[in-house]
């Protein structure tokens, strides 16, 4: 199989790549607080993210146990439940995992990865977590706002999400709710900008776009779908806060709310729907692109083996990306639009399934044949496929049109994306982080709690989720407070239910062990060096670790693609991007 | 949604020429030392900020097009009149087409180094600006005064809401002009000051673009345009 | 090594819950079992691509696992297998859409027989409305809502006079004919959900959405909203009776008509107005 290595081209010379003007830092402040290197915003966005994740995690205990044991617990009412559920959901999407994908990973990732030494515009950047930070503390503002927050559901479909039969739709909630989501569109576009421009225009010499590792395909792909799909939310919280604020009718037709007519007249519901998904259904895969691009680079790195395939997976990015956005209104069968659309959709999603399934073959396909190393990273990467191809078939139900129609609002779906947005991504971000922890701060996450937090979390997660597919199909809907006496939910149904919420418990608690390992390990974790994986990419290749203001001495200058490990003939089993020259390799029947 | 859908094909297929162009086919395993880098000398030829400008200015034409998309969609209900546009438009127009003008001159005046002139345009440009973002305000108190509020009927909404947006847009505009202005006031017009005024100039082409097409959408003519291609299309 | 146990169980133990838990759908009660059908096939083609994955991961974990002096093979990607996969799998997605597709157009296309049957929602209650002897539903108006008509008929619309009211009580059908429904809401957004007719179609204020079904047996079902309503959601229950013939005649007899109920009230009306009137 091995292909003779061409020697077309120029060979790249040694000569020194034109250095950028570097932003200087001249306080602990400017350094350490209002930073504008990229690695620092990456640690401040993370922190940000996995703080606000922990509010959400707490959100999911509050509600589990309102569904597993239905009113044992006084202080978790109706309104509250709402609550906690809304709150839950738009951290995780938005506050979560956006941010820690685009604002953590793509910062620390994007320079490094590519042999630059920071982003294009680090101001910025910094501009852009400051107001992702104002966002966050916007929305947990309105946990303190009379009222309390929106109990809308995180997808804040009007009439109700502005009436007062809703949580929050007549006082503070849904303002503050709107408002945190401008702040953080905003944010993001300065961070995403400058990601997009740094993959553009940052690269160093020899880094071609097809040089280039998964990673960053995933997450530069991601970011420009971001922002694309982001202005439609900005546009519809924009409406929505004009008819909550200045009684406009945008959204909202004539109602009459518990028997007194409203001031509205004409709007549309179904309008807000297609904005919101215009932006939500490319948000899927702004959360999975990222995703589906560093667990490319576990696998390689950890079976010591290329990438399979990695044409294919950069195209397969390119086209999910592109056909993400004419796939959206299968979130809407249901919605009363015009059925005829449904044919269309039904087709464009069922294509898009094309195009995910092959990246799956592909991360298969390397581990045959490969050199596995059973680290964490490879073990969350191993989960990761596990739950992804779960969560992903089961999108083969709901984006079937009829298949759609008897499983939409039940409980299926929140097994569903769960599974594939929610466990899939997750576990890729804990790979991650056991991965690349060592190059952030020069030591090895603890590997016995690493262990104790991968069997419990994804072991955990899968009891929890795959059960609960199950209850959707008994016919069970989401959303419910509580079910009571329902004819067709039988009584084993509601055993299913203690029996996740104290999966959901446990699973929870295995978090906080990840958090305390997070943070003991910085002290007293086995020192890294700094290629503890012996991975090719750049950013292992840092002066120092963890990398200085400017990661380089000297910018690296790329000879090869991310992928060669265990080259025939070369001495080691792998060879980083920069290592100049064709030395090790011995292509059978080369020139 | 067609509107959104349009612009997206558009951004795609720049997108993708650029992409074919960056040799996806090509078989990087097989090219070890070799650069096959379509950049000059591994480095960028355009300046960043330039492609920044691009890109933001690509998300802007996302945002309006997602408003003019929703406009189309709501304005099918049948509880819709139009707004008269107040005369006063007319002017505001031309104010901002002076102010793109003035633009274009200060960054031609700058680039053969009268930096004076240059100087005077670009304050005559952010004057004119200003005098835009006044006459959008003194439309909408004659609006507002003719009894036409933003809750009475969804074209009102729209028209104050999407001018409202443009108008956050010229004002973002022109703080970024303000900083060009302090940051040129002293010294000779060199290569960075020529690229921060030709910068505000495509900005300032751009949302004078941006307003045509939204006056165009207000005073009821594209929809004329919008009817036209149904027509042709079915 | 445990984690090629681990995967293992997953995948067995996945299909052995499928097959043995107690959790299925609720037997169903309308001509859908076309969507059904779909399904099973969905799980089908989807059931056996994930046990293959995942069975294949474990062995590829077993065989190829790390021990010294192992080397990767160098295989930067193989055309033909990476065709052959996409194939495969397109026909496998061609298999799940096409009957889809089908049987979607049969869920779109009402029956030209079909009697209508009006479901409204507001927070949080059902009712519902049934032509009456003309077999015509008539206009409505939200903006025509008053405490008398809580439905927002159109007072001077001979149709709408002869129609049944039903104001949160039960919906009777008659079993074998096709209904649709045409679903239409007063204040948020609602959804008619009957688990055991497998269709639902949200209801949207400011419009009139629709599905159609026929009922294929006789027996009292539960209508639950499926679409977030606020706080009070989880209690907006329905009835839905499936009848015979017979049966179905009887209960509309004795169902009142607007005009019925319109001058209930306005007799009601006119004697508190007579009340008041000495009043003043």
């Amino acid at each position: 199989m091995v292909d003779i290595r061409h020697s077309t081209g120029e060979p790249i010379g040694a000569a020194e790549v034109e250095d950028v003007e570097l932003y200087h830092p001249h306080s602990w402040w400017t350094r350490y607080v209002f930073s504008q290197d990229a690695k620092i915003i990456a640690v401040q966005y993370a922190s940000t993210a996995i703080a606000i994740g922990m509010v959400a995690l707490v959100l999911s205990w509050l509600m589990r146990l309102q569904l597993g044991f239905p009113g044992a617990f006084a202080f978790i009412d109706a309104e509250r439940y709402y609550q906690f559920i809304t709150m839950h959901g738009m951290i995780m999407v938005i506050y979560l995992l956006t941010a820690l994908f685009l604002g953590g990973f793509g910062n620390y990732l994007i320079p490094l990865m590519l042999g630059a030494r920071d982003m294009v515009f680090p101001y910025a950047n910094m501009l852009s977590y400051w107001l992702y930070l104002l966002a966050v503390l916007v929305l947990v503002a309105s946990f303190f706002a009379p009222g309390g927050p929106t109990g809308a559901g995180w997808t804040l479909y009007p009439p109700q999400a502005v009436l007062s039969g809703t949580p929050g739709g007549k006082d503070w909630g849904i303002i503050l709710m709107l408002s945190s989501l401008i702040l953080f569109i905003i944010g993001f576009t300065m961070g995403g900008l400058n990601y997009v421009v740094t993959v553009l225009q940052g690269r160093t010499r020899g880094m071609t776009l097809m040089r280039m590792p998964l990673t960053v395909w995933g997450i530069f792909t991601a970011t420009v779908m971001a922002l694309l799909a982001f202005p439609a939310l900005f546009v519809a919280c924009v409406m929505m806060l004009f008819d909550r604020v200045l009684g406009t009718s945008f959204f909202m037709p004539a109602i009459v709310e518990m028997g007194e007519q409203l001031q509205h007249g004409g709007g549309s519901p179904i309008l807000f729907q297609h904005l919101f998904w215009f932006f939500g259904h490319p948000e899927v895969y702004i959360v999975a692109l990222p995703a589906f691009g560093i667990v490319s680079d576990l696998i390689s790195t950890h079976a010591r083996k290329n990438i399979f395939g990695y044409r294919m997976m950069v195209w397969a990015i390119v086209i999910i990306g592109a056909l993400s956005f004419i796939v959206w209104a299968h979130h809407m069968y249901v919605s009363g639009m015009n059925p005829y659309f449904g044919f269309f959709f039904a087709t464009t999603t069922l294509i898009i399934a094309v195009p995910t399934a092959i990246k799956v073959y592909n991360w298969v396909l390397t581990l045959w044949r490969g050199d596995i190393h059973l680290t964490l990273p490879m073990l969350f990467a191993l989960a990761f496929i596990v739950t992804f191809v779960n969560g992903g078939l089961t999108g083969l139900f709901l984006g079937n049109v009829v298949v759609d129609v008897p499983l939409s609002d039940t409980m299926f779906v929140v097994a569903h994306f769960h599974m594939v947005m929610g466990v899939a991504p997750i576990l890729v971000i804990f790979g991650a982080i056991y991965h690349w922890y060592p190059k952030i701060t020069g030591r090895m996450l603890n590997e016995v709690m690493g262990q104790i937090h991968f069997w419990v979390t994804f072991v955990g997660a899968y009891l929890i989720f795959f059960p609960m597919h199950y209850l959707g199909l008994i016919g069970m809907p989401r959303r419910y407070y509580e079910m009571g006496e329902t004819a067709f939910v039988p009584a084993s149904a509601h055993t299913l239910n203690e029996f996740i919420t104290i999966m959901a418990l446990v699973v929870g608690a295995a978090q906080l062990l990840f958090l305390f390992n997070l943070i003991w390990s910085i002290r007293h974790g086995r020192e890294a060096g700094g290629n503890p994986w012996r991975a090719t990419t750049l950013e292992w290749q840092t002066p120092e670790t963890p990398p200085r203001h400017g990661n380089w001495k000297e910018l690296p200058v790329v000879y090869r693609w991310p992928y060669d490990y265990s080259v025939p003939g070369a001495a080691e089993d792998f060879i980083p991007q920069n290592q100049p020259g064709s030395a090790g390799h011995a292509p059978e029947g080369a020139s | 949604m067609n509107v959104t859908l349009i612009l997206l094909a558009v951004i795609l297929t720049i997108a993708g020429w650029w992409l074919s162009r960056q040799r996806l086919f090509s078989k990087p395993w097989l090219e070890v030392g070799h650069a096959f880098d379509p950049r000059p000398d591994g480095r960028p030829s355009i300046p960043p900020a330039k492609i920044g400008l691009g890109v933001f200015l690509a998300v802007v034409a996302a945002l309006f097009s997602l408003f003019i998309s929703a406009y189309f969609m709501r304005m099918a209900s049948t509880d819709w009149w139009s707004t008269p546009m107040p005369k006063v438009l007319w002017l505001n127009t031309a104010i901002l087409g002076l102010g793109s003008l003035l633009l274009h001159a200060a960054r031609v005046t700058a680039e053969r180094h009268r930096d004076e002139a240059s100087r005077t345009a670009l304050i005559a440009a952010l004057a004119a600006g200003l005098a835009f973002l006044a006459g959008q305000v003194f439309a909408w108190r004659e609006l507002t005064d003719a009894g036409f509020l933003i809750a009475d009927n969804p074209a009102n909404s729209f028209f104050y809401m999407i001018s409202g947006m443009h108008g956050l847009h010229i004002l973002g505009g022109l703080f970024a002009l303000t900083r060009v202005i302090v940051r040129t006031r002293a010294g000779p017009m060199d290569e960075r000051a020529v690229l921060s005024i030709t910068l505000c100039a495509t900005y300032w082409h751009f949302m004078l673009a941006v307003w045509l097409v939204l006056f165009a959408l207000f005073s009821g003519w594209a929809n004329d345009f919008v009817e036209l291609c149904r027509q042709l299309l079915t | 090594m445990a984690v090629v146990v681990i995967l293992v169980l997953l995948a067995v133990g996945s299909v052995l819950f499928h097959l043995l838990s107690p959790w299925w759908w609720t037997p169903i009660a309308s001509n859908w079992n076309y969507i059904d059908n779909t399904l099973i096939i969905t799980f089908w083609i989807t059931g056996v691509v994930f046990v293959a994955v995942v069975l294949f991961m474990a062995y590829c974990v077993l065989r190829f696992r790390h021990r010294p002096g192992n080397r990767a093979a160098y295989e930067p990607e193989n055309r033909k297998l990476e065709g052959w996969l996409a194939g495969g799998t397109t026909l496998g997605v061609a298999a799940m859409l096409t009957p889809g597709l089908f049987v979607w157009h049969q869920f779109v296309t009402v029956p030209d027989g079909a009697t209508e049957v009006e479901v409204v929602g507001q927070q949080w209650l059902w009712s519902f409305r049934l032509p009456g002897a003309d077999g015509k539903l008539g206009t409505s108006e939200t903006r025509d809502i008053t405490p008398e008509n809580s439905l927002g008929l159109n007072r001077n619309d001979a149709a709408a006079l002869d129609d049944y009211v039903i104001e949160g009580g039960e919906l009777h059908l008659e079993v074998g004919k096709p209904v649709k429904m045409l679903l239409r809401s007063v204040d948020v957004l609602h959804d008619f959900y009957v688990p055991e007719f497998r269709a639902k179609m949200d209801m949207v204020p400011g419009m009139v959405t629709y599905f159609w079904l026929t009922p294929t047996r006789t027996g009292t079902f539960e209508v639950l909203c499926a679409e977030l309503c606020g706080v009070g959601h989880p209690q907006m229950r329905g009835t839905v009776v499936v009848d015979s013939a017979a049966d179905y005649q009887a209960w509309l007899s004795q169902q009142q008509t607007f005009s019925q109920l319109q001058a209930k009230a306005g007799t009601k009306e006119t004697a508190q107005a007579g009340n008041a009137a000495p009043a003043q």
